[in-house]
């Protein structure tokens, strides 16, 4: 499947990544490489063969309903870019 | 031209669980932001989740309460998308396999007629936190405390075609949820937020019309006065020749407008895929076995057996099993002051009114089944008259007083119930009413039953207020008329 | 000193022939003077090392020493150390000091070893040859243009360059083989959930796994006695009793069974590593084993696989860097779109945007079946292909990967030649297995890395055949420095 630049744009804006002109080109060209490298799975016959979760196809453990966890604030929001009365600050979130 | 209402309802249920859904973190209500977020709920790099086995009991409780398939093997999956409240840039929910699969509820209409809704499925997922909105230098504030609460959406088949048919199904699913335990129920905080997907159509054709979604309500009224406005507005669209654009609105309850969410519509892609940081969870039959042998019972057996075992009338009897608590309260009640229906009607009447004008749940109410049970008991033996009873429930209420009898001893309610002595006020008080009792003498039937009033006041007065109203009536009866 | 095992250096320590004070000493100094040569630390930390090694000391004059007591060692840059800077070789991180350890971290600091800082690797461990780290290339003690293999390319120099006995490491398509073999080191990749991935940050989460790089089989056998094990905190963790590695690095080879997949010993294979790697086997023969041609048909779609799920993986785990809670945010961003995409395109380099948007665009609508689906599905295969093989064989043997070192910047052009250098790797991965890389000759001056793959947990019989290896060859006691 080859892949266009529209579908780079599209992309990178699904994953929140500013791309400018230039690396809009490059990364045309390498997903495009990795692409076709990719898509020798479509040779391989699945049919009927259930995708794998887990190598050894454990399950879920599930833990008790216990608070564990105590208030940790200080130490949390010492390494954060930008916090005030106990809050994150990002810019004006617009619904 | 003829429309066809079509509404389908997606509900958010936040689970009671002491602790979050993938961390050790505590779920309560109205903590400081950010003081109940650790370093897995803020997604800190290497951080790992590791599932909450309650909200596992609560999703399989509610599957079967909802008469739903169990998901034997359930999978976790990651729906990816950016926002502040959202740490890890995806929300761990289900989708392919989930916890709890087809099944219905029935819910009873105003006619008394029933009809029963399709439960598509519901999943488990975690909340998000929240984003505040007031002016920090025109940035927004994130609190987490909320993100990795335990969720299960409930989603519905499209089977409600009004919004009554919508708001008895919400009510009957918030009964539900917290008769079950597994939700506080407290709308004003979020505890269950409705997302309501309306359609039109043509009576008489079968063919869905475009729906809208309108999100996040959070109150029986505003979800019943949204679907009102949503019907309207796509009327007004339709029927001018216009079309439904599918999009997710947000509802003013306060304006009673909507508006379109176009920013969260924007590059929709939500590129699902199963947590490799999950294993899939396998139920088998036991552990599904034995949740059903700890289910609470569920609100429609519990009326069946109020109307069987209490006598009590329909009215009642659902008026009283569609919330725990009340239910819970009645039945204290009535074991301890053994007459059922007085309980009943002190529970629905003196004791809700007071919880309403207080705004209060009945677990903050400051009187308890004993309480009210003993109550119930001095004025079924008779020891309290009705305005007594009264006396002594503000009492109770106001902490004026802990044990029903000890209030009775000290305001002096207790009744006089001794005939003999009964016997005698009569005669005292009706020695000095000789004109009175020749007009009585004199007068019809009807008139009678006016005049009797006028010897009852005296006689209560008489009695300090203690007389047994109704002997007097029967002794000043035999009296008058002998 | 610097030349010793973890297992010699143990042994002195015991003696009382050196303090942990000494060795942590003579190895940070060692790092001060040699390491501008070869970029293999990111950060260091001798304050918390001496203060470390002052308190093994004092334990072990208590007598309440075990063998890591006072052992110096380093962390990949992946593994978070509460207090010490973490950077997973990323802008993005640069000033990311974690207020938590990763499991892995406490394990070593529960056992008394002392940690020298915490080494270079291909940012967030996306790359083959140690060139993507924010912090700079590292460079192979094997030759001055040549690169390290990656991602964990720092641990490899470092223990190559006898900077520290040993370095713990990660693996999702071969990060601690691949750099083992081409500085002439022995590391060992765990089987999936055998090592708590708690704390290790992520790259792609069903295939990544931490694992132990030293110059000994030996060492790679005392390490994994600290890092394996149970841990609730990793869901995908499996809870099954360790066993002491050590217990059982003696035992003969006699009648053990080695496969060879004839798909990793194809024409295409450089005929002066399979050279190499024949010669290998045929000091396995000479113990006492026996040699099979075995297949795993699907090998052939193991990088396409790879190349589907761990982009997509990734690209939801890289999500959380998004400048709100921790780590780099760009300036003044004047929305949150742009908070978002500016503090994304700056904190990541070119190598990770592209997995990200590579895995981004694989999981979009539309896609999802004909390649992540289609990929777990074709991980099955290749996971059956091993199943099938075990039958008949204990051990797969195969070279590590396709050529020795290679010069910086030969394979940077395009990026799927750089992904090829994990050929023989990233099946193992796929599949869950543990493997291991094993000094195993020279080609032009350049060290060659045997592989040796095991079927699941089968680490201490991989440990054994590996040591027993060691008995009689030396080439993992050659030094470049």
């Amino acid at each position: 499947m080859a892949i266009s630049r529209d579908d780079i744009e599209k992309v990178a804006l699904l994953a929140r990544i500013q791309v400018d002109d230039a690396q809009a080109a490059a990364l045309e060209q390498d997903l495009g490489n990795i692409l076709s490298l990719v898509d020798q799975l479509q040779a391989a016959d699945t049919t009927g063969v259930e995708p794998m979760a887990h190598p050894l196809d454990a399950v879920q453990r599930l833990r008790p309903d216990e608070v564990t966890e105590g208030n940790q604030r200080e130490r949390f929001q010492a390494i954060a870019p930008a916090t005030e009365d106990g809050l994150y600050l990002v810019p004006k979130v617009i619904e | 031209m003829q429309w066809d209402i079509v509404i389908g309802l997606e509900i958010h249920v936040q689970l009671a669980t002491k602790s979050k859904i993938f961390s050790g973190s505590s779920t309560a209500f109205g903590a400081e932001p950010n003081t109940q977020a650790s370093a897995v709920d803020l997604a800190m790099p290497g951080t790992l989740p590791v599932p909450n086995e309650q909200a596992f009991r609560d999703a399989v409780m509610f599957g079967l309460a909802v008469n739903a398939e169990i998901g034997r093997r359930s999978v976790f999956e990651r729906k990816n998308y950016f926002y502040p409240d959202l740490p890890k840039g995806y929300q761990t929910t289900q989708l392919a396999e989930p916890i709890v699969g087809p099944g219905h509820v029935d819910i009873e209409l105003a006619d008394g007629s029933s009809k029963r809704i399709r439960i598509h499925h519901a999943h488990l997922e975690e909340d998000a936190g929240k984003s505040l909105h007031e002016d920090f230098h025109g940035m927004s504030g994130i609190d987490l405390n909320r993100a990795g609460t335990p969720l299960i959406e409930v989603v519905t088949e499209p089977d409600m075609r009004s919004a009554e048919e919508a708001v008895a199904f919400a009510k009957k699913l918030h009964s539900l949820v917290t008769s079950l335990g597994i939700c506080d129920g407290d709308m004003s905080q979020g505890s269950m937020r409705f997302d309501v997907n309306i359609s039109l159509r043509p009576k008489g054709q079968d063919a869905y019309g475009t729906r809208t979604e309108t999100k996040n309500l959070n109150s029986f009224r505003f979800m019943e006065q949204a679907i009102h406005h949503e019907v309207e507005r796509q009327m007004d669209i339709l029927e001018s020749g216009g079309t439904i654009i599918q999009e997710t609105r947000l509802y003013n309850g306060d304006r009673n407008e909507s508006r379109s969410m176009r920013s969260k519509e924007e590059a929709n892609d939500y590129r699902y895929f199963p947590c490799p940081d999950l294993l899939p969870v396998v139920l088998d039959e036991d552990y599904i076995e034995s949740v059903r042998q700890r289910m609470p019972e569920l609100p429609d057996a519990r009326r069946a057996r109020f109307k069987a075992q209490y006598g009590l009338n329909d009215y009642d009897a659902s008026l009283l099993s569609a919330d725990t608590s009340l239910a819970n309260l009645f039945e204290s009640t009535a074991s301890h002051g053994k007459d059922a229906k007085l309980a009943a009607n002190w529970i629905l009447g003196e004791f809700s009114a007071r919880l309403n004008s207080e705004e209060k749940k009945v677990a903050e109410a400051p009187v308890s089944g004993e309480h009210l049970g003993a109550l119930v008991l001095r004025i079924a033996d008779n020891t309290l008259s009705s305005s007594g009873a009264k006396k002594v429930f503000e009492a109770l209420w106001s902490g004026e007083g802990h044990s029903v009898d000890a209030i009775i001893d000290a305001q002096g309610l207790k009744q006089v119930s001794d005939t003999g002595a009964l016997e005698q006020i009569v005669d005292d008080v009706l020695a000095g009413m000789a004109d009175q009792i020749a007009q009585y003498r004199e007068a019809d039937e009807k008139k009678r039953k006016k005049l009797m009033g006028g010897f009852m006041g005296p006689l209560m007065k008489a009695s300090k207020g203690q007389g047994n109203p109704k002997l007097f009536t029967e002794i000043l009866q035999r009296k008058l008329e002998g | 000193m610097h030349d010793k095992t973890v297992s010699e250096l143990a042994r002195d320590l015991a003696e009382g022939k050196v303090s942990s004070v000494e060795l942590t000493r003579h190895f940070l100094n060692r790092i001060q003077q040699e390491d501008s040569r070869y970029n293999s630390f990111i950060t260091l930390c001798e304050e918390q090392a001496l203060a470390d090694a002052e308190a093994a000391d004092q334990l072990r004059a208590r007598g309440e020493a075990t063998p890591w007591t006072g052992i110096p060692f380093a962390h990949k840059d992946i593994f978070c150390t509460d207090g010490i800077r973490t950077t997973c070789g990323s802008r993005m991180l640069e000033n990311f000091v974690p207020p938590y350890n990763a499991t892995v971290t406490d394990n070593f600091r529960q056992a008394g070893a002392v940690c020298l800082g915490k080494t270079n690797m291909d940012e967030f461990a996306m790359g083959s040859s140690n060139e993507s780290s924010y912090f700079g290339a590292v460079t192979n003690p094997w030759g001055e243009n040549r690169v390290p293999g990656g991602s964990s390319g720092g641990s490899a120099a470092a223990v190559a360059a006898r900077l520290v006995p040993a370095a713990t490491a990660t693996d999702t398509g071969g990060s601690i083989r691949q750099p083992a073999a081409l500085c002439g080191i022995t590391g060992l990749k765990p089987t999936y959930g055998r090592v708590s991935r708690y704390g290790m940050i992520a790259f792609a989460s069903s295939l990544d796994q931490g694992g132990t790089m030293a110059r000994t089989a030996e060492d790679n056998a005392l390490m994994l006695n600290v890092m394996a094990g149970f841990d609730p905190k990793d869901s995908t963790s499996i809870d099954r009793p360790v066993p002491d590695y050590t217990a059982s690095l003696n035992q003969p080879l006699q009648g053990l069974r080695i496969g060879l997949p004839k798909e990793y010993f194809s024409d295409q294979l450089d005929p002066a590593m399979a050279a190499q790697i024949q010669a290998a086997v045929k000091e396995y023969e000479k113990l006492g084993a026996t040699v099979k041609d075995i297949s795993l048909p699907n090998a052939n779609l193991a990088i396409a696989a790879y190349y589907v799920i761990a982009p997509a993986e990734a690209s939801a785990n890289l999500s959380r860097f998004d400048g709100v809670r921790y780590g780099y945010r760009c300036d003044n961003p004047k929305d949150l779109m742009d908070l978002y995409t500016r503090t994304r395109a700056e904190g990541f380099g070119a190598e990770v945007k592209r997995r990200i948007l590579v895995g981004s665009y694989a999981l979009s609508a539309g896609y999802y079946d004909a390649y992540y689906r289609k990929a777990q599905q074709v991980r099955r295969l290749i996971q059956q292909d091993f199943i099938n093989a075990f039958k008949e064989v204990d051990l797969i043997m195969s070279p590590t990967s396709p050529s020795p070192a290679f010069v910086r910047g030969e394979k940077t052009t395009d990026p799927v030649t750089m992904y090829l250098e994990d050929i023989f790797t990233i099946a193992v991965n796929l599949a869950g297995l543990p493997a291991m890389s094993v000094p195993a000759g020279f080609v032009n001056g350049l060290p060659v890395g045997l592989q040796i793959i095991g079927d699941y947990f089968a680490e201490a019989r991989l440990l054994n055949a590996a040591h027993q290896f060691q008995q009689v060859t030396d080439w993992h006691l050659r030094s470049p420095v």
